[in-house]
């Protein structure tokens, strides 16, 4: 692999698994990256797993975020990390938002999930943990 | 191999399907980063032998959904696909949100399809050598064909013609009378094109427009543009559409004009290399050399206007002496 040398602008992957429709959370925050100087690549409403996945390394990004608003996060967000796992991708840092009560948002930092950004986040907030993450020892 | 020179690890691994390596590569490649730059010139000498094919058009003629749906039926026909979607930068704050990928319907284990989203970073008609060096190792990755996928105003219309073998251009119905089309001077780029949308009205007589318009002129390499109705929705005239780029990629192979279209687009890559380079030099300079500092200066105070302080930078800096 080319060993970076040089870093570009910072890329990200927005993409909402599962379900339900709600896509605002997510077109705010993407535009809010945008203002910030990234890349976002938007993946749009009902990937699998298997799709954030591939989206991700053919992408080559530095970060992934996922909205969530279907409850189905215990069961997407693991499988997603898994995948990265055998991508051999698992560097890549996973944030999400959405509706995720405290307990669930406890266990899937556990299994690897670093920021989950509840309703009321602020994006200046979202925007500063997305550049740690993105810039933080890869 | 024997006799092929080793490749380095990286390209390697480009070569044997990785798909990290290969986006890594690429990432390095947008970048500028030095660390691509031998695995692009071992790569190079596998590369310049597939269809390149541009689509560009306005936005919201449906560009993303046409390259979905053909990306569909080439799958279905066995041929391995490269996809790079090209969506501008923000001036303002560099950033973008690229959006192609909404559109792409594919399985996600389909390792036949690689699909990249890149940003026009800067200025719009610069962003084509770096798009061809991607092509390039989509190429060496083994991906049989290639589309590049641009935004349609200006600049990176012409630009087009420079990275693709074949370019569509993709209008809708109801776009503006002829003179429009005359105006925005996409004839010179067209060798295909696409009224999409074709299920709507008015299509029929935005292609006869067209097609009255393609009967004025033709190309210098002797091709005239064909015109083709397509819609994704209905669906319609795909078939067509593949017809008439294949029609124009073996057009390329019996004229002799794929030849010819290669070093063109070869010298304009060179020059756009030098071009930047110089670019940044001069601007650089402007700023820490002493002489050129006065230089900018009487610039600045209507001592010499600026045309005749670059033919004097230009002559002491950069002609071969």
């Amino acid at each position: 692999m080319v060993r970076r040398t040089k870093t570009g602008p910072i890329r990200v992957l927005i993409a909402k698994p599962g379900l339900d429709g709600h896509d605002r959370g997510a077109k705010v925050v993407a535009r809010a990256l945008r203002d910030a100087g990234m890349e976002v690549i938007y993946a749009g409403l009902r990937q699998t797993p298997e799709e954030v996945v591939r989206a991700a390394v053919e992408e080559d990004v530095d970060l992934i975020g996922l909205s969530i608003l279907s409850g189905a996060h215990m069961a997407l967000f693991p499988r997603i990390l898994t995948l990265l796992r055998q991508e051999k991708a698992q560097r890549i840092p996973v944030f999400a938002g959405g509706i995720i009560p405290d307990d669930d948002a406890r266990r899937l930092k556990k299994a690897g999930v670093r920021a989950i950004f509840g309703p009321g986040t602020s994006l200046e907030e979202i925007v500063a943990t997305a550049q740690r993450l993105a810039r933080g020892p890869a | 191999m024997s006799g092929a020179p080793r490749l380095p690890p990286a390209a390697r691994s480009i070569v044997a399907g990785d798909r990290r390596a290969l986006a890594r590569a690429i990432t390095a490649v947008e970048n500028g980063d030095p660390a691509a730059r031998p695995v692009v010139r071992a790569l190079y000498p596998r590369t310049g032998h597939v269809p390149v094919i541009g689509l560009t058009g306005p936005l919201g003629v449906g560009k993303s959904s046409l390259l979905s749906a053909l990306i569909g039926r080439l799958r279905a026909a066995g041929r391995s696909v490269g996809a790079i979607a090209v969506d501008p930068s923000s001036p303002f704050s560099g950033g973008s949100v690229l959006g192609d990928r909404i559109r792409l319907e594919r399985r996600a284990d389909d390792d036949g399809v690689y699909f990249r989203s890149m940003a026009s970073r800067g200025e719009a008609g610069g962003i084509s050598a770096a798009t061809r060096e991607v092509a390039r190792l989509l190429e060496a990755a083994g991906f049989s064909l290639i589309f590049v996928e641009t935004v349609g105003s200006g600049q990176v219309d012409v630009a087009i013609r420079e990275v693709a073998t074949t370019s569509v251009v993709v209008l809708v119905p109801h776009l503006g009378d002829e003179v429009q089309t005359l105006k925005a001077g996409l004839f010179e780029i067209a060798d295909v094109f696409d009224v999409n949308k074709s299920d709507l009205p008015g299509a029929e007589r935005a292609a006869r427009d067209l097609s009255e318009l393609a009967s004025l002129g033709r190309s210098a390499d002797g091709w005239s543009p064909r015109i083709v109705r397509t819609s994704t929705t209905a669906p319609m005239g795909l078939d067509e559409l593949w017809a008439a780029i294949e029609a124009h990629e073996r057009f390329l192979d019996d004229s002799g004009a794929r030849a010819t279209g290669e070093r063109r687009r070869l010298a304009h890559e060179i020059a756009e290399r030098v071009r930047e380079r110089v670019g940044r030099d001069v601007v650089g300079r402007l700023q820490r050399d002493r002489e050129l500092r006065d230089l900018l200066d009487r610039v600045a105070a209507r001592g010499i206007d600026p045309a005749s302080a670059a033919d004097r930078l230009y002559r002491d800096r950069y002609r071969a002496r």
